[in-house]
């Protein structure tokens, strides 16, 4: 195997019905190849590894014999049966290297991972996902290709930077969760045929679960009566009995058909369940908006304190309260439970199976609640926040500078400064002007101010107006060359090897430059050596890019050498601070002759 | 920041200032200095009560030499929670620039329910089972009962309370509701009475109106206050109802029934007594002959609602001879009881003053006025003598107890109202005898009266000097700030007409009408689907409001609202409000967006903030007036034509104003909030409704959005929301400037900023 290829007798079949051909299995790094011993045989196989998506065999102790079942990316399969199951571990595990590395997976790269970076273990899920990416994304492919094969980076620093795409990726996998829509169950209408006085309600599995989520009492009755005491379609039509007896708003006949069946009583009466539960809610609830707590401190509403009877107050019909549900009652609970979402992730197909994962995930919720302490500590949080005044005070959290590019020059010129001085501040060239010294400087340039006059201009208008005209015959032609189309850039002219050669260049100095500015400051040896690393890669860019600002044709060279230049500069801006740090370094090492490196 | 009004350092904990919340305190201060009491009227999202808080303090802060003490009421137990926590950031604030120097102590103070933390009490439903529950373990004859048998159960927590002594008091810091809590568990203390016992140490003390204006309360509670406080009423813009609730008693026939239940286990108690532990009668007898006075010996676990009536000389008269005895007591109220169920058994409305009622009762039933003047005391004498712990059993004769001590004690400002049944329901018989009083400046007397400075203040107090009248009292300071907007965030508008351009109107006639329920409805569908986040509509009734919704409903209206927003309810189950609110505040948060369908006077009106995205409009559906054929507001109303020469229709007018600035009022929270008004009932437009709405909402209500339809108000809506999302320069620009900073407080003296202000 470590010779780079594996040779054993296998038999080709094309399903898995199929016979098969005997043969010969022969495979290297890139490719497979079947020879059939019959030599007039169809069956004659040369695939290339990276057509070769996935791979699965049967397990040893099995009945079935020894195949291995590689699939390509059309689709279809290969299988291969052995003569052993030796045999089929041996080509497995070659299979599985050799796919990786046809996708420039770690497997080729990890051999020269530093050993002092933790290990990272991943998952086949995440390599496989990383192997699609690199396929989908060519210009990560090369980039990959040049970086982590070249061995500038190891494979995990590679993807370390570029773990949204890798969780976006997973992301889009889960589907997005539907939550209940805005609607009122009480909105499904009954189908009549109009010649009898039978109306027909139908049902999904959507509208029972949210039946089931709105009204814990429906939910239960369902648990216990369907299907020993009676059946569902039964226990439907009393459900909608019930409803139709509610609509009438007839509390009095209500009451009446209640007395007559127990059944019917639960669907009628209000809801022990949801009382139960908003008694237990009432305690987390927010006690900025805690009118439960005011009732309890309400001396002046003792039962028959204070005005029973004006004009302030309503009246309410005492009787029958208990199966009296109102409208108002229904909306509190239907946007209640809109709001806490969709909460069980099942397949829609069968009541029961709705009505048990419900009940499951009521039962895990409640036990979630007995057990979380730190809510009040949040809520109390909470309402400082709320009320303090918002624009009396300077605004929470970190302070931002907003940052803004608009001339990338400039940005890498501040931060060159940012780099000097951060040297020259290592090595202690602290500016010591003292102010009286600052001070004669300034008096000085006043009294020569005074003597000169002020109507004398700095620049000389002749000089100015030369520089003027220069600058905007200069911004006019960048102008025609640019603004013709807005698509059109001045990399489009160029011919296109120059231009994907620069591209590419670009995007490996980027992420070399990521990669190099986000190790600083350097607390370990082996960011020392990922700095080094880095550092060389980018110098053996460098005259690369200058082998290409030669070699374009002389009418692009201008444009071209304004394109090196910003690579060059911010090249340069790093080598200048890797310099300042070795030497901020080695000064500190000689004091300490331990230091690393 | 820090800065000097005249010879106080004021510490304010943010950086900024609006410059009404300086004046504010300018005014504040001048009450204090001159001890007399005052009357601000400042917008709602001006930052009052940190003002209020912030100024009080550091006025106590800076003349260490005369101690004064802060008694804040707010109207509701969440508001109470939000001053704790605004006190909370400005103490932090304070002990940071001054040290140690600067601790106080500031508690909250409720019911058991809110503080208990006995988990067996807890378990009870409402506040007056979980008092009798605490009573059950705590009473004296209790405790003296489980020292000698152990099986008797205690309450823990308090029994560890009594075993600290002296040494269990609260370390100085704010403590919220929940803060006692923690607190009390943390100990072993319980909560309740450790509070109770701090209430006289604190600097600051944060409770209920009716801790101060409810006799019943108040007795107990706050009579301990030194003179030097200053009392502070916020929100206070329906503070004479309060008053007056406090002092009305209504007796049904429930009442009645639950009395004689009373009466009749009294007496099985007292039979008990007198065969068992006859001394202990006795011993009561001695004690009513020596006065009521001493009742002060009585231990602070048993006491009990206290007198209604507060004149001290009750506490000093001897009780009458005819009701010393327990059973010659028994024996009055079962007469009085039975002569009340005979003026029940009426068919006409009945209306009379409390003097001829008293001549009628003593004719009728042989009871004299003093006898009834105390009952309440007397009875409550007796039931500590029977070890009554299950007080919530005997609510209804502490009723009527309270009614004849009323009685018995005011001669005027009070009216006796019999009704047979409800006016708008004729048919459902329902009697009800209602001692109401219409005086709302009796009950806050003893207030007045006793405490140095007393501040009323609420965002609506307009007509400022209503209020005076109202409540009897003279203002030293007296003012009504306007609001300075550094862009014009509030926008209120008049919706006269509906989409099809016909006038919309609550007005009795108009209200049922379909023409108008369809164009509130799509009123709201063409809202929902242009304002972001939280909309709020306030209707005049419950009845109205389930009128329109269910009227919605049926039209298919209501399902095309909530293709856009969630919608919640208020309904008279404070248990489902709670959790609609805090749903709808979460459906605010997450973007859901949502609109919550609210009662003008209900609770959600009388102290829930809608502001920033909770609020970013609010309807008022029709103006929220009273019911106005009720007897009790037309006894109301008379009594303050005849004594106030307040005109019935400006009373009217003036309180259903109120109620709707009061609902729209609180969209705002600060000058960067931003919210919508539409007052949707032609009514608005007329003058003499319009300008009893405050100030700071005419400012600006402009005369173009007077007389709108509902496209129009859409438009103005999507124009307003479009200029409130471009960003602004929070400090106000040119010489009007709307934010102060540290340095500009400093730069101009007092005279300077008024200039600038106004």
């Amino acid at each position: 195997m470590a010779s780079g290829h594996v040779i054993k007798r296998a038999k080709y079949k094309t399903s898995v019905k199929d016979p098969g051909t005997a043969g010969v299995l022969k495979m290297a790094w890139d490719r497979l190849i079947f020879t059939p011993n019959h030599p007039n045989s169809a069956s004659k196989l040369d695939v290339e590894f990276r057509f070769i998506k996935g791979h699965k065999n049967t397990k040893e102790g099995s009945n079935k014999p020894p195949w291995l079942n590689l699939t390509n990316d059309q689709g279809g399969s290969y299988i291969f049966e052995f003569e052993s199951y030796s045999d089929l571990h041996i080509c497995r595990d070659f299979v599985g290297k050799a796919i990786g590395r046809s996708g420039d997976t770690p497997a080729a790269a990890s051999g020269k991972t530093d050993a002092s970076f933790p290990e990272e273990q991943i998952s086949t899920a995440e390599l496989e996902l990383r192997i699609k990416l690199l396929r989908e994304n060519s210009e990560l492919q090369k980039l990959h290709k040049q970086l982590v094969i070249g061995g500038i980076l190891t494979e995990a620093e590679f993807w370390a930077t570029r773990k949204k795409l890798l969780d976006r990726e997973s992301n889009r996998k889960s589907k997005q969760r539907v939550g209940f829509k805005s609607a009122m169950i009480s909105d499904i209408k009954p189908a009549t045929d109009g010649r009898t006085n039978k109306v027909t309600f139908s049902l999904t599995p959507e509208v029972i679960l949210q039946i089931f989520a709105e009204k814990p009492a429906v939910h239960a009755a369902f648990l216990s009566y369907v299907p020993s005491k009676m059946t569902e379609k039964d226990f439907w039509t009393k459900y909608f009995k019930a409803e139709y007896l509610h609509s009438t708003k007839n509390a009095v006949a209500a009451a009446a058909e209640a007395a007559e069946d127990e059944e019917l009583a639960i669907f009628l009466r209000n809801d022990d369940i949801l009382a139960k539960e908003a008694r237990q809610k009432i305690r987390r609830v927010d006690p900025t908006v805690n009118i439960e707590a005011d009732q309890g401190d309400d001396y002046t509403h003792l039962p028959d304190h204070g005005i029973f009877r004006d004009g302030g107050k309503d009246i309410t019909e005492l009787q029958h309260e208990l199966y009296r549900r109102t409208l108002a009652h229904d909306l509190n609970r239907h946007a209640a439970v809109v709001l806490e979402g969709r909460t069980v992730e099942v397949e829609l197909e069968d009541t029961r199976t709705v009505a048990e994962a419900l009940a499951k995930f009521k039962r895990v919720e409640s036990a979630n609640e007995d057990s979380d302490g730190n809510a009040n500590q949040g809520r109390l949080e909470r309402i400082s926040r709320i009320t303090e005044i918002e624009d009396l005070q300077a605004p929470h959290g970190p302070p931002l500078a907003p940052l803004c590019i608009k001339d990338p020059r400039d940005y890498f010129d501040s931060q060159q400064v940012n780099a000097i001085k951060a040297s020259a501040v290592a090595e202690g060239k602290k500016s010591n002007l003292s102010s009286r010294e600052a001070y004669g400087s300034l008096r000085d340039s006043i009294s020569q101010t005074k003597q000169m006059g002020l109507h004398n201009p700095v620049v000389k208008t002749k000089d100015a107006l030369q520089v003027f005209n220069a600058l905007s015959h200069d911004i006019s032609r960048t102008k025609y060359d640019v603004g013709k189309n807005p698509q059109d850039s001045v990399l489009d002219k160029l011919p296109s090897t120059t231009k994907e050669q620069l591209l590419h260049h670009w995007t490996s100095i980027q992420e070399l430059l990521r990669h190099f500015w986000s190790s600083y400051p350097i607390t370990s040896s082996y960011l020392y050596a990922k700095v080094n690393r880095l550092k060389d890669a980018m110098s053996q860019i460098y005259p690369q890019l200058e082998e290409i600002k030669k070699s374009v044709p002389a009418n692009h060279k201008q444009h071209v050498s304004v394109l090196v230049r910003q690579m060059h500069q911010a090249l340069d801006a790093a080598f200048q601070h890797y310099d300042a740090d070795l030497q901020k370094r080695s000064a500190k090492s000689s004091e300490r002759p331990n230091g690393f490196a | 920041m820090k800065f000097e009004i005249e010879d106080v350092t004021v510490y304010f904990p943010y950086d900024n200032i609006y410059p009404e919340q300086y004046s504010y305190m300018v005014e504040l201060k001048r009450a204090l200095d001159a001890r007399g009491h005052c009357l601000l009227e400042m917008p709602t999202g001006t930052g009052k009560t940190i003002a209020l808080l912030s100024l009080i303090t550091s006025y106590v802060l800076s003349k260490p030499q005369s101690p004064l003490k802060l008694i804040y009421c707010t109207r509701t137990v969440h508001e109470m929670e939000k001053t704790l926590a605004e006190l909370k950031k400005l103490h932090d604030y304070q002990v940071k620039h001054l040290g140690p120097a600067a601790r106080i102590l500031a508690v909250g103070l409720s019911s058991r329910k809110n503080l208990c933390v006995n988990p067996r009490v807890l378990s009870a439903e409402n506040r007056d089972s979980v008092d009798a529950g605490c009573r059950k373990l705590t009473a004296s004859w209790v405790r003296a009962l489980a020292e000698r048998n152990p099986s008797v159960p205690t309450c823990e927590f308090f029994e560890e309370y009594e075993r600290a002594g002296s040494g269990a008091v609260l370390p100085p810091g704010v403590y919220t509701l929940q803060d006692l809590r923690a607190f009390g568990k943390q100990k072993g203390w319980c909560p309740y009475f450790l509070a109770r016992h701090m209430v006289q140490f604190a600097n600051v003390i944060v409770y209920s109106y009716q801790y101060l204006l409810d006799p019943k309360v108040a007795g107990i509670i706050s009579k301990e206050m030194q003179r030097e406080c200053v009392v502070v009423f916020d929100e206070a813009h329906n503070i004479d109802n309060v008053c007056i609730e406090a002092l009305s008693v209504s007796v049904r026939r429930q009442t009645l029934e639950g009395a004689t239940r009373n009466l009749h286990r009294m007496e099985q108690e007292i039979e008990r007594f007198k065969a068992t532990d006859e001394g202990r009668l006795r011993a009561e007898y001695q004690r009513l002959v020596e006065g009521l006075a001493q009742r002060g010996d009585l231990r602070v676990n048993d006491t009990w609602l206290a007198n209604p009536a507060l004149p001290d000389d009750i506490l000093k008269e001897a009780v009458p001879g005819n009701i010393r005895r327990a059973d010659f007591f028994l024996r009055v109220l079962r007469r009085f009881v039975q002569y009340l169920k005979g003026r029940l058994e009426t068919e006409n409305v009945e209306k009379e003053s409390p003097v001829a009622f008293v001549a009628s009762v003593t004719n009728q039933a042989g009871i004299d006025q003093k006898t009834l003047k105390f009952c309440y005391d007397r009875l409550h004498s007796l039931m500590l003598t029977l070890e009554i712990t299950d007080t919530d059993e005997f609510l209804h004769i502490q009723t009527i107890c309270d009614f004849a001590t009323l009685v018995g004690t005011y001669a005027r400002g009070f009216s006796i109202i019999i009704e047979p049944f409800d006016e708008r329901m004729p048919d459902v018989q329902d009697p009800v005898l209602q001692l109401s009083c219409h005086d709302a400046s009796l009950a806050i007397k003893p207030v007045f009266d006793r405490f140095q400075t007393v501040v009323i203040t609420s965002g609506t107090l307009s007509p400022i000097d209503l209020y005076p009248r109202l409540l009897n009292f003279n203002p030293v300071v007296s003012r009504s700030f306007t609001m300075s907007l550094t862009r014009d965030c509030i926008c209120p508008m008049v919706l006269t007409r509906g989409s099809d351009q016909l006038p919309v109107s609550t007005k009795f006639d108009m209200r049922s009408d379909l023409g108008v329920v369809r164009n509130y409805g799509r009123l709201l569908l063409e809202m929902v689907s242009v304002v972001p986040d939280g909309i709020v509509c306030f209707f005049v009734s419950y009845s109205y409001m389930d009128e329109i919704v269910n009227s919605w409903n049926e039209s298919g209206i209501l399902k095309e609202i909530m293709q856009h927003k969630l919608v919640f309810i208020e309904t008279q189950d404070v248990v489902e409000t709670t959790l609609a609110l805090d749903n709808y505040r979460r459906a605010c948060d997450c973007g859901r967006g949502a609109v919550f369908f609210s009662v003008a006077r209900g609770k959600v009106a009388e102290g829930i903030d809608f502001d920033r995205h909770y609020g970013r409009l609010v309807i008022m559906f029709g103006i929220p007036f009273q019911y106005t054929l009720s007897k009790i507001l037309l006894a109301r109303l008379e009594y303050l034509r005849d004594t106030f020469q307040i005109k019935e229709g400006d009373f009217l007018t003036f309180d259903a104003l109120r109620q709707a600035a009061q609902c729209v009022g609180r969209v705002i929270r600060s000058k960067a909030d931003y919210g919508m008004m539409i007052f949707a009932d032609k009514r608005y437009s007329r003058h003499d409704k319009r300008s009893k709405l405050p100030g700071w909402i005419l400012s600006h209500l402009r005369d173009a959005h007077l007389n709108l339809s509902t496209d129009m108000a859409v438009y103005i809506a999507r124009e307003f929301l479009r200029k409130m999302a471009q960003p602004y320069d929070k400090a106000g620009s040119g010489s009007k400037k709307t934010l102060l900073s540290q340095e500009d407080v400093e730069k101009m003296g007092d005279g300077s900023l008024n200039e600038m202000l106004y």
